[in-house]
Protein backbone atom coordinates (compact mmCIF):
# COMPACT_ATOMS: atom_id res chain seq x y z
CA UNK A 1 0.00 0.00 0.00
CA UNK A 2 1.74 3.11 -0.91
CA UNK A 3 1.35 6.15 1.01
CA UNK A 4 2.70 8.75 -1.50
CA UNK A 5 1.62 8.73 -5.37
CA UNK A 6 2.94 10.42 -7.94
CA UNK A 7 0.29 9.99 -11.00
CA UNK A 8 1.48 10.29 -13.77
CA UNK A 9 2.81 13.99 -13.81
CA UNK A 10 3.67 17.01 -16.02
CA UNK A 11 4.97 19.87 -14.45
CA UNK A 12 5.35 23.34 -16.31
CA UNK A 13 7.10 26.75 -15.38
CA UNK A 14 6.25 29.52 -17.49
CA UNK A 15 4.71 30.65 -20.52
CA UNK A 16 1.38 29.10 -21.91
CA UNK A 17 1.35 25.57 -21.92
CA UNK A 18 1.61 23.90 -25.25
CA UNK A 19 2.80 27.01 -26.62
CA UNK A 20 6.39 25.47 -26.43
CA UNK A 21 7.48 28.18 -24.19
CA UNK A 22 8.20 28.04 -20.71
CA UNK A 23 10.10 24.72 -18.86
CA UNK A 24 9.00 21.50 -19.00
CA UNK A 25 10.28 19.98 -15.74
CA UNK A 26 8.90 17.05 -15.33
CA UNK A 27 7.36 14.46 -17.46
CA UNK A 28 5.35 11.86 -17.17
CA UNK A 29 6.69 11.05 -13.91
CA UNK A 30 4.76 8.22 -11.90
CA UNK A 31 6.36 6.90 -8.24
CA UNK A 32 4.82 5.51 -5.90
CA UNK A 33 6.34 5.57 -2.26
CA UNK A 34 5.41 3.50 1.07
CA UNK A 35 4.41 4.72 4.53
CA UNK A 36 8.17 4.71 6.17
CA UNK A 37 9.74 3.98 3.02
CA UNK A 38 13.68 5.21 2.86
CA UNK A 39 13.45 6.86 -0.88
CA UNK A 40 16.38 8.83 -2.52
CA UNK A 41 15.64 10.80 -5.89
CA UNK A 42 19.07 11.10 -8.20
CA UNK A 43 19.94 12.85 -11.59
CA UNK A 44 21.88 15.44 -12.95
CA UNK A 45 21.58 19.00 -11.37
CA UNK A 46 18.48 20.93 -13.59
CA UNK A 47 16.45 17.57 -13.73
CA UNK A 48 13.57 18.52 -11.42
CA UNK A 49 14.26 16.67 -8.42
CA UNK A 50 13.82 19.29 -6.19
CA UNK A 51 10.66 20.21 -7.89
CA UNK A 52 9.88 16.62 -7.47
CA UNK A 53 9.67 17.31 -3.44
CA UNK A 54 7.51 21.12 -4.18
CA UNK A 55 5.04 18.57 -5.80
CA UNK A 56 4.78 15.75 -2.62
CA UNK A 57 4.77 18.79 -0.17
CA UNK A 58 2.40 20.87 -2.11
CA UNK A 59 4.74 23.84 -2.50
CA UNK A 60 3.61 23.79 -6.66
CA UNK A 61 0.82 21.86 -7.83
CA UNK A 62 1.15 19.96 -10.98
CA UNK A 63 0.36 21.10 -14.46
CA UNK A 64 -0.79 17.36 -15.43
CA UNK A 65 -1.78 14.26 -13.27
CA UNK A 66 -1.90 13.78 -9.73
CA UNK A 67 -0.21 14.12 -6.17
CA UNK A 68 -1.85 12.15 -3.71
CA UNK A 69 -0.83 11.88 -0.04
CA UNK A 70 -2.09 9.66 2.32
CA UNK A 71 -5.09 8.73 -0.10
CA UNK A 72 -5.57 12.01 -0.44
CA UNK A 73 -5.09 14.63 -3.24
CA UNK A 74 -2.31 17.60 -2.65
CA UNK A 75 -4.32 20.52 -3.29
CA UNK A 76 -2.22 23.05 -0.87
CA UNK A 77 0.76 22.95 1.22
CA UNK A 78 0.68 19.88 3.72
CA UNK A 79 0.80 20.63 7.02
CA UNK A 80 3.71 18.97 9.42
CA UNK A 81 5.96 18.32 7.17
CA UNK A 82 9.68 18.39 8.34
CA UNK A 83 12.57 20.05 5.48
CA UNK A 84 15.93 20.52 5.03
CA UNK A 85 18.35 22.27 2.81
CA UNK A 86 21.45 22.18 1.03
CA UNK A 87 21.91 25.92 2.50
CA UNK A 88 21.44 26.35 6.00
CA UNK A 89 18.25 27.81 6.98
CA UNK A 90 18.53 28.47 10.65
CA UNK A 91 17.43 31.63 12.10
CA UNK A 92 20.21 33.48 13.14
CA UNK A 93 18.47 35.66 15.55
CA UNK A 94 17.79 32.50 17.36
CA UNK A 95 20.17 30.11 19.40
CA UNK A 96 20.35 26.59 17.77
CA UNK A 97 17.86 25.48 20.45
CA UNK A 98 15.16 27.55 19.60
CA UNK A 99 15.75 27.34 15.92
CA UNK A 100 14.80 23.78 16.54
CA UNK A 101 11.95 24.79 18.17
CA UNK A 102 10.45 26.12 16.11
CA UNK A 103 8.28 23.79 14.23
CA UNK A 104 6.77 23.56 17.89
CA UNK A 105 5.70 27.18 17.59
CA UNK A 106 3.80 26.53 14.34
CA UNK A 107 2.58 23.22 14.16
CA UNK A 108 -0.35 21.87 16.33
CA UNK A 109 -0.83 20.65 19.02
CA UNK A 110 2.29 21.55 20.14
CA UNK A 111 1.25 25.55 18.95
CA UNK A 112 -1.90 25.81 21.94
CA UNK A 113 0.06 23.88 24.64
CA UNK A 114 0.15 26.37 27.18
CA UNK A 115 3.45 27.54 28.86
CA UNK A 116 4.16 24.87 30.81
CA UNK A 117 5.19 22.83 28.25
CA UNK A 118 7.86 24.68 27.69
CA UNK A 119 10.60 22.88 29.71
CA UNK A 120 9.51 19.58 28.31
CA UNK A 121 9.61 20.88 24.79
CA UNK A 122 13.50 22.59 25.37
CA UNK A 123 13.76 18.69 26.87
CA UNK A 124 12.97 17.31 23.49
CA UNK A 125 15.15 19.50 21.45
CA UNK A 126 18.12 18.69 24.20
CA UNK A 127 17.37 15.41 23.42
CA UNK A 128 17.69 15.66 19.53
CA UNK A 129 20.28 17.55 19.82
CA UNK A 130 22.14 14.76 21.76
CA UNK A 131 21.34 12.24 19.54
CA UNK A 132 23.24 13.99 16.35
CA UNK A 133 26.28 14.92 19.00
CA UNK A 134 25.58 18.53 19.16
CA UNK A 135 24.23 18.40 23.01
CA UNK A 136 26.82 21.31 24.50
CA UNK A 137 25.18 23.61 21.21
CA UNK A 138 22.12 24.28 22.34
CA UNK A 139 22.70 27.62 23.33
CA UNK A 140 25.45 28.66 20.60
CA UNK A 141 24.11 30.99 17.49
CA UNK A 142 24.22 29.45 14.19
CA UNK A 143 27.17 31.57 13.08
CA UNK A 144 29.34 30.00 15.77
CA UNK A 145 28.68 26.37 14.34
CA UNK A 146 30.42 25.13 11.25
CA UNK A 147 28.38 24.13 8.15
CA UNK A 148 28.53 20.58 9.21
CA UNK A 149 26.88 21.45 12.43
CA UNK A 150 24.75 23.88 11.03
CA UNK A 151 22.98 20.55 8.71
CA UNK A 152 23.01 18.49 12.24
CA UNK A 153 20.88 20.78 13.44
CA UNK A 154 18.66 21.74 10.75
CA UNK A 155 17.92 17.95 10.94
CA UNK A 156 16.64 18.48 14.41
CA UNK A 157 14.66 21.17 13.56
CA UNK A 158 13.15 18.71 10.52
CA UNK A 159 12.20 16.07 13.20
CA UNK A 160 11.47 17.44 16.24
CA UNK A 161 7.66 17.48 15.20
CA UNK A 162 7.41 14.22 14.01
CA UNK A 163 6.64 14.21 10.77
CA UNK A 164 5.48 12.01 9.09
CA UNK A 165 7.14 13.18 5.91
CA UNK A 166 10.72 14.82 5.93
CA UNK A 167 11.58 15.90 2.61
CA UNK A 168 15.62 16.34 2.90
CA UNK A 169 17.12 18.74 -0.71
CA UNK A 170 20.73 17.40 -0.91
CA UNK A 171 21.05 18.30 2.11
CA UNK A 172 24.83 17.15 2.90
CA UNK A 173 25.69 18.84 -0.63
CA UNK A 174 27.40 21.65 0.30
CA UNK A 175 29.73 19.50 3.12
CA UNK A 176 33.58 17.69 2.33
CA UNK A 177 33.70 14.18 2.25
CA UNK A 178 33.99 13.17 5.42
CA UNK A 179 31.83 15.04 7.29
CA UNK A 180 29.11 14.27 4.57
CA UNK A 181 29.87 10.53 5.49
CA UNK A 182 29.34 10.86 9.32
CA UNK A 183 26.36 12.89 8.41
CA UNK A 184 24.58 9.90 6.50
CA UNK A 185 25.39 7.93 9.69
CA UNK A 186 23.41 10.12 11.56
CA UNK A 187 20.50 10.56 9.71
CA UNK A 188 20.16 6.94 9.28
CA UNK A 189 20.25 6.55 13.31
CA UNK A 190 17.52 9.29 13.72
CA UNK A 191 15.37 7.79 10.56
CA UNK A 192 15.82 3.99 12.61
CA UNK A 193 14.74 5.48 15.93
CA UNK A 194 11.83 7.08 14.40
CA UNK A 195 10.36 5.95 11.26
CA UNK A 196 9.08 8.54 8.92
CA UNK A 197 8.46 8.78 5.40
CA UNK A 198 11.93 9.94 3.94
CA UNK A 199 12.39 11.36 0.39
CA UNK A 200 16.18 12.32 -0.14
CA UNK A 201 16.98 14.31 -3.23
CA UNK A 202 20.64 14.07 -3.79
CA UNK A 203 23.26 13.90 -6.60
CA UNK A 204 25.89 12.10 -4.68
CA UNK A 205 24.94 8.54 -5.95
CA UNK A 206 26.86 6.55 -2.47
CA UNK A 207 24.81 8.78 -0.30
CA UNK A 208 21.61 7.68 -1.87
CA UNK A 209 22.50 3.37 -2.17
CA UNK A 210 23.91 4.11 1.60
CA UNK A 211 20.82 5.77 2.90
CA UNK A 212 17.92 4.37 0.70
CA UNK A 213 15.45 1.82 0.73
CA UNK A 214 14.59 2.29 -3.18
CA UNK A 215 16.21 4.87 -5.40
CA UNK A 216 15.02 6.56 -8.34
CA UNK A 217 17.24 7.35 -11.25
CA UNK A 218 15.70 10.92 -13.01
CA UNK A 219 16.61 11.50 -16.73
CA UNK A 220 17.74 15.55 -17.48
CA UNK A 221 15.43 17.63 -18.08
CA UNK A 222 12.23 17.35 -18.67
CA UNK A 223 12.94 15.01 -16.03
CA UNK A 224 11.42 11.44 -16.32
CA UNK A 225 12.02 8.33 -13.58
CA UNK A 226 13.82 6.46 -16.24
CA UNK A 227 15.00 3.45 -13.66
CA UNK A 228 14.45 2.39 -9.56
CA UNK A 229 16.76 0.13 -7.92
CA UNK A 230 15.72 -1.48 -4.67
CA UNK A 231 18.94 -1.61 -2.13
CA UNK A 232 18.69 -4.95 -0.48
CA UNK A 233 21.15 -3.80 2.54
CA UNK A 234 20.20 -4.75 5.76
CA UNK A 235 20.49 -1.94 8.01
CA UNK A 236 22.44 -0.51 10.12
CA UNK A 237 24.36 0.13 7.31
CA UNK A 238 27.97 1.13 7.70
CA UNK A 239 30.63 2.76 5.96
CA UNK A 240 32.36 0.08 5.71
CA UNK A 241 29.62 -1.43 3.63
CA UNK A 242 30.33 0.79 1.12
CA UNK A 243 33.09 -0.59 0.03
CA UNK A 244 31.76 -4.13 -0.52
CA UNK A 245 31.60 -5.20 -4.26
CA UNK A 246 27.65 -5.57 -4.04
CA UNK A 247 27.26 -1.99 -3.30
CA UNK A 248 29.79 -0.26 -5.57
CA UNK A 249 27.72 -2.39 -7.92
CA UNK A 250 24.61 -0.50 -7.63
CA UNK A 251 26.47 3.08 -7.30
CA UNK A 252 27.81 1.58 -10.96
CA UNK A 253 24.72 0.61 -12.17
CA UNK A 254 22.61 4.03 -10.79
CA UNK A 255 25.34 5.93 -12.75
CA UNK A 256 25.01 3.87 -15.92
CA UNK A 257 21.39 4.37 -15.69
CA UNK A 258 22.15 8.18 -15.59
CA UNK A 259 24.79 8.34 -18.34
CA UNK A 260 22.57 6.43 -20.67
CA UNK A 261 19.81 8.78 -19.66
CA UNK A 262 21.94 11.82 -21.14
CA UNK A 263 21.87 10.22 -24.23
CA UNK A 264 18.53 9.82 -25.24
CA UNK B 1 48.45 56.13 22.55
CA UNK B 2 46.56 53.09 22.11
CA UNK B 3 44.61 52.73 19.17
CA UNK B 4 41.11 51.83 21.07
CA UNK B 5 41.46 54.96 22.69
CA UNK B 6 42.73 56.79 19.58
CA UNK B 7 39.59 55.44 18.00
CA UNK B 8 37.33 57.11 20.74
CA UNK B 9 39.36 60.33 20.46
CA UNK B 10 38.80 60.63 16.35
CA UNK B 11 35.41 61.88 15.80
CA UNK B 12 36.16 64.81 18.75
CA UNK B 13 39.73 65.49 17.28
CA UNK B 14 38.43 65.49 13.38
CA UNK B 15 35.69 68.15 14.33
CA UNK B 16 38.14 70.29 16.49
CA UNK B 17 40.71 70.58 13.80
CA UNK B 18 37.35 71.78 11.06
CA UNK B 19 36.60 73.99 13.56
CA UNK B 20 40.14 75.02 14.12
CA UNK B 21 40.51 75.36 9.97
CA UNK B 22 37.31 77.64 10.06
CA UNK B 23 38.47 80.05 12.88
CA UNK B 24 42.06 80.07 10.58
CA UNK B 25 40.49 80.55 7.22
CA UNK B 26 38.00 83.40 8.05
CA UNK B 27 41.16 85.29 10.36
CA UNK B 28 43.28 84.88 7.34
CA UNK B 29 40.93 85.81 4.44
CA UNK B 30 39.45 88.73 7.04
CA UNK B 31 35.97 87.24 6.41
CA UNK B 32 33.35 89.91 7.65
CA UNK B 33 31.28 88.13 10.18
CA UNK B 34 27.95 89.10 9.04
CA UNK B 35 29.07 87.01 5.94
CA UNK B 36 31.24 84.24 7.72
CA UNK B 37 31.06 84.29 11.50
CA UNK B 38 34.58 82.41 13.25
CA UNK B 39 33.60 79.11 15.10
CA UNK B 40 34.15 81.21 18.84
CA UNK B 41 31.46 84.05 17.53
CA UNK B 42 28.93 81.20 16.63
CA UNK B 43 29.81 79.67 20.40
CA UNK B 44 30.09 82.61 21.91
CA UNK B 45 26.74 83.41 20.13
CA UNK B 46 24.93 80.64 22.03
CA UNK B 47 26.32 81.26 25.43
CA UNK B 48 25.29 84.95 24.91
CA UNK B 49 21.15 83.00 23.85
CA UNK B 50 21.91 79.82 26.00
CA UNK B 51 17.79 80.19 27.05
CA UNK B 52 16.32 81.05 23.93
CA UNK B 53 18.42 78.34 22.08
CA UNK B 54 17.01 75.81 24.44
CA UNK B 55 13.71 76.77 24.49
CA UNK B 56 13.65 76.78 20.77
CA UNK B 57 15.55 73.94 20.46
CA UNK B 58 13.55 71.84 22.51
CA UNK B 59 10.82 72.99 20.70
CA UNK B 60 12.19 71.77 17.45
CA UNK B 61 13.22 68.51 19.13
CA UNK B 62 9.90 67.32 20.34
CA UNK B 63 8.26 68.48 16.86
CA UNK B 64 11.39 66.13 14.82
CA UNK B 65 10.99 63.45 17.34
CA UNK B 66 6.74 63.83 16.79
CA UNK B 67 7.52 63.59 12.98
CA UNK B 68 9.40 60.77 13.27
CA UNK B 69 7.28 58.43 15.54
CA UNK B 70 4.69 59.12 13.31
CA UNK B 71 7.36 57.88 10.31
CA UNK B 72 8.77 55.41 12.15
CA UNK B 73 5.15 53.41 13.01
CA UNK B 74 3.67 54.41 8.99
CA UNK B 75 7.13 53.26 7.78
CA UNK B 76 7.07 50.25 9.31
CA UNK B 77 3.52 49.27 8.73
CA UNK B 78 3.64 49.77 5.20
CA UNK B 79 6.79 47.97 4.85
CA UNK B 80 5.38 45.39 6.21
CA UNK B 81 2.70 45.42 3.79
CA UNK B 82 4.85 45.96 0.47
CA UNK B 83 7.38 43.48 1.59
CA UNK B 84 5.01 40.60 2.31
CA UNK B 85 2.65 41.15 -0.49
CA UNK B 86 3.29 41.53 -4.23
CA UNK B 87 0.46 42.61 -5.23
CA UNK B 88 1.06 46.22 -2.70
CA UNK B 89 4.80 46.02 -3.73
CA UNK B 90 3.94 46.29 -7.85
CA UNK B 91 0.87 48.94 -7.05
CA UNK B 92 2.73 51.12 -3.90
CA UNK B 93 6.01 51.33 -5.23
CA UNK B 94 6.13 53.64 -7.88
CA UNK B 95 3.65 56.08 -5.97
CA UNK B 96 5.86 55.74 -3.31
CA UNK B 97 8.90 56.45 -6.08
CA UNK B 98 7.52 59.26 -7.35
CA UNK B 99 6.07 61.00 -3.79
CA UNK B 100 9.69 60.51 -2.70
CA UNK B 101 11.41 62.77 -5.45
CA UNK B 102 8.98 65.84 -4.59
CA UNK B 103 10.74 67.98 -3.20
CA UNK B 104 9.26 68.49 0.35
CA UNK B 105 10.27 71.89 1.13
CA UNK B 106 7.66 72.56 -1.76
CA UNK B 107 5.09 70.94 0.71
CA UNK B 108 5.12 72.97 3.26
CA UNK B 109 3.41 76.10 2.05
CA UNK B 110 0.57 73.53 1.10
CA UNK B 111 0.64 72.18 4.76
CA UNK B 112 0.76 75.83 6.36
CA UNK B 113 -2.61 76.49 3.90
CA UNK B 114 -4.05 73.09 5.46
CA UNK B 115 -3.01 73.49 9.06
CA UNK B 116 -2.37 77.30 9.56
CA UNK B 117 1.48 78.66 10.68
CA UNK B 118 2.69 76.58 14.00
CA UNK B 119 4.22 73.08 15.25
CA UNK B 120 1.99 70.86 13.07
CA UNK B 121 3.06 71.66 9.09
CA UNK B 122 6.46 70.90 10.97
CA UNK B 123 5.65 67.72 12.27
CA UNK B 124 4.02 66.68 9.34
CA UNK B 125 7.26 67.80 7.06
CA UNK B 126 9.88 65.96 9.56
CA UNK B 127 7.44 63.08 8.98
CA UNK B 128 7.25 63.25 5.21
CA UNK B 129 11.20 63.67 4.68
CA UNK B 130 12.01 60.20 7.09
CA UNK B 131 9.31 57.74 6.14
CA UNK B 132 10.76 56.86 3.02
CA UNK B 133 13.88 54.93 4.20
CA UNK B 134 12.26 53.27 6.88
CA UNK B 135 9.75 51.77 5.24
CA UNK B 136 12.36 51.12 1.81
CA UNK B 137 14.31 49.37 5.04
CA UNK B 138 11.65 46.74 6.38
CA UNK B 139 10.37 46.30 3.12
CA UNK B 140 14.13 45.08 1.72
CA UNK B 141 13.92 43.13 5.11
CA UNK B 142 10.95 41.31 3.91
CA UNK B 143 11.34 40.54 0.29
CA UNK B 144 14.81 39.41 0.89
CA UNK B 145 13.91 36.27 2.91
CA UNK B 146 15.09 33.33 1.79
CA UNK B 147 12.46 31.07 -0.34
CA UNK B 148 13.80 27.84 1.14
CA UNK B 149 12.56 29.70 4.76
CA UNK B 150 9.05 30.62 3.52
CA UNK B 151 8.77 27.18 1.91
CA UNK B 152 10.21 25.06 5.71
CA UNK B 153 7.33 27.51 7.71
CA UNK B 154 4.37 26.62 4.56
CA UNK B 155 4.87 23.11 4.78
CA UNK B 156 4.56 23.03 8.78
CA UNK B 157 0.94 25.05 7.80
CA UNK B 158 2.52 28.26 9.28
CA UNK B 159 0.04 31.32 8.73
CA UNK B 160 1.34 34.60 6.99
CA UNK B 161 1.01 36.26 10.34
CA UNK B 162 3.07 34.16 11.65
CA UNK B 163 5.93 34.31 8.99
CA UNK B 164 5.51 38.11 9.09
CA UNK B 165 5.91 37.51 13.18
CA UNK B 166 8.26 34.59 13.43
CA UNK B 167 10.56 35.53 10.32
CA UNK B 168 9.74 38.81 8.68
CA UNK B 169 10.03 41.13 11.53
CA UNK B 170 13.25 39.78 13.31
CA UNK B 171 14.66 39.68 9.90
CA UNK B 172 14.37 42.92 8.80
CA UNK B 173 15.28 44.31 12.52
CA UNK B 174 19.21 44.64 11.58
CA UNK B 175 17.83 47.03 7.88
CA UNK B 176 15.43 49.51 10.20
CA UNK B 177 17.61 49.87 12.76
CA UNK B 178 20.34 51.27 10.69
CA UNK B 179 16.91 53.45 8.86
CA UNK B 180 16.18 55.11 11.86
CA UNK B 181 19.86 56.71 11.92
CA UNK B 182 18.76 58.38 8.73
CA UNK B 183 15.57 58.62 8.90
CA UNK B 184 16.03 60.83 12.90
CA UNK B 185 18.89 63.30 10.62
CA UNK B 186 16.00 63.61 7.92
CA UNK B 187 13.53 64.33 10.43
CA UNK B 188 15.59 67.87 11.64
CA UNK B 189 16.09 68.68 8.03
CA UNK B 190 11.91 68.72 7.68
CA UNK B 191 11.26 70.33 10.64
CA UNK B 192 14.01 72.80 10.62
CA UNK B 193 12.97 73.61 7.18
CA UNK B 194 9.29 74.21 8.02
CA UNK B 195 10.19 76.29 11.10
CA UNK B 196 12.16 78.53 8.52
CA UNK B 197 8.91 78.73 6.10
CA UNK B 198 6.22 78.96 8.33
CA UNK B 199 7.22 78.74 12.11
CA UNK B 200 6.46 80.04 15.05
CA UNK B 201 9.14 78.86 17.19
CA UNK B 202 11.50 76.53 16.92
CA UNK B 203 15.31 77.03 15.98
CA UNK B 204 14.45 77.07 12.33
CA UNK B 205 12.55 80.41 13.41
CA UNK B 206 15.47 81.78 15.40
CA UNK B 207 17.53 81.71 12.27
CA UNK B 208 15.17 83.14 9.79
CA UNK B 209 14.90 86.21 12.76
CA UNK B 210 18.17 85.91 13.36
CA UNK B 211 19.05 86.37 9.08
CA UNK B 212 16.34 88.80 8.95
CA UNK B 213 18.09 91.08 11.43
CA UNK B 214 21.55 90.34 10.03
CA UNK B 215 23.01 88.38 13.17
CA UNK B 216 24.85 86.13 10.82
CA UNK B 217 26.72 84.73 14.01
CA UNK B 218 23.24 83.79 16.01
CA UNK B 219 21.97 81.79 12.86
CA UNK B 220 25.26 79.62 12.83
CA UNK B 221 24.97 79.39 16.14
CA UNK B 222 21.33 77.24 15.88
CA UNK B 223 22.83 75.48 12.77
CA UNK B 224 25.60 74.47 15.21
CA UNK B 225 23.00 73.32 18.09
CA UNK B 226 20.61 71.60 15.25
CA UNK B 227 23.59 69.31 14.35
CA UNK B 228 24.71 68.85 17.94
CA UNK B 229 21.04 67.40 18.07
CA UNK B 230 21.27 65.74 15.05
CA UNK B 231 25.01 63.83 16.55
CA UNK B 232 22.90 63.25 19.73
CA UNK B 233 20.06 61.48 18.06
CA UNK B 234 22.15 59.89 15.66
CA UNK B 235 24.13 58.23 18.33
CA UNK B 236 21.23 56.78 20.54
CA UNK B 237 20.11 55.13 17.39
CA UNK B 238 23.34 53.86 16.67
CA UNK B 239 23.37 52.42 20.37
CA UNK B 240 19.69 50.83 20.30
CA UNK B 241 21.09 48.93 16.64
CA UNK B 242 23.77 47.56 18.55
CA UNK B 243 21.85 46.70 21.52
CA UNK B 244 18.80 44.87 19.20
CA UNK B 245 20.42 43.18 16.63
CA UNK B 246 23.61 42.24 17.99
CA UNK B 247 22.79 38.79 15.66
CA UNK B 248 23.81 40.24 12.73
CA UNK B 249 27.24 41.79 13.87
CA UNK B 250 28.59 37.89 14.24
CA UNK B 251 32.33 37.28 15.15
CA UNK B 252 33.30 40.71 16.51
CA UNK B 253 36.15 39.89 19.53
CA UNK B 254 35.15 35.75 19.38
CA UNK B 255 38.07 34.19 20.97
CA UNK B 256 37.02 30.40 20.28
CA UNK B 257 36.24 28.44 16.77
CA UNK B 258 34.02 25.69 16.13
CA UNK B 259 34.94 22.61 14.50
CA UNK B 260 33.47 19.26 12.88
Amino acid sequence: MSYIEIDDVDLHYGGQLGAGDGTLALANATLSIGRDEFVGIVGPSGCGKSTLLKLISGLIAPTRGNVRVGGEDVKKPLKNIGMAFQNSTLLPWRNVRNNVLLPLEIVEPYRSQPMSAMSAKRKRADELLTAVGLAEFGDRMPWQLSGGMQQRAQLCRALIHEPSILLLDEPFGALDAFTREELWAVLQDLWMRRQCTVILVTHELREAVYLCDTVYVVSPRPGRIIASSTIPFERPRTLEMTFRSEFVDLVHTCRHHISSGNTI
Amino acid sequence: MSRPVLEKLAPWLATLVLLLLWQLAVMVFHIESFVLPTPLEAIYQIYVNRYALMVHGLATLGTTLAGFAIAVVFGLLLGILVGSFRLAYVSLYPVLIGFNSVPKAALVPILVIWFGVGTIPAVLAAFLLSFFPVLVNVATGFATIEPELLDVLRVLGATRRDMIVKIGIPRSLPYFFASLKIAITLSFVGSVIAEIIAGNNGIGNVMLIASSNFNVPLVFAALLVVGIMGVSMYALFAFLETRFTSWSVRGQGLDYATGG
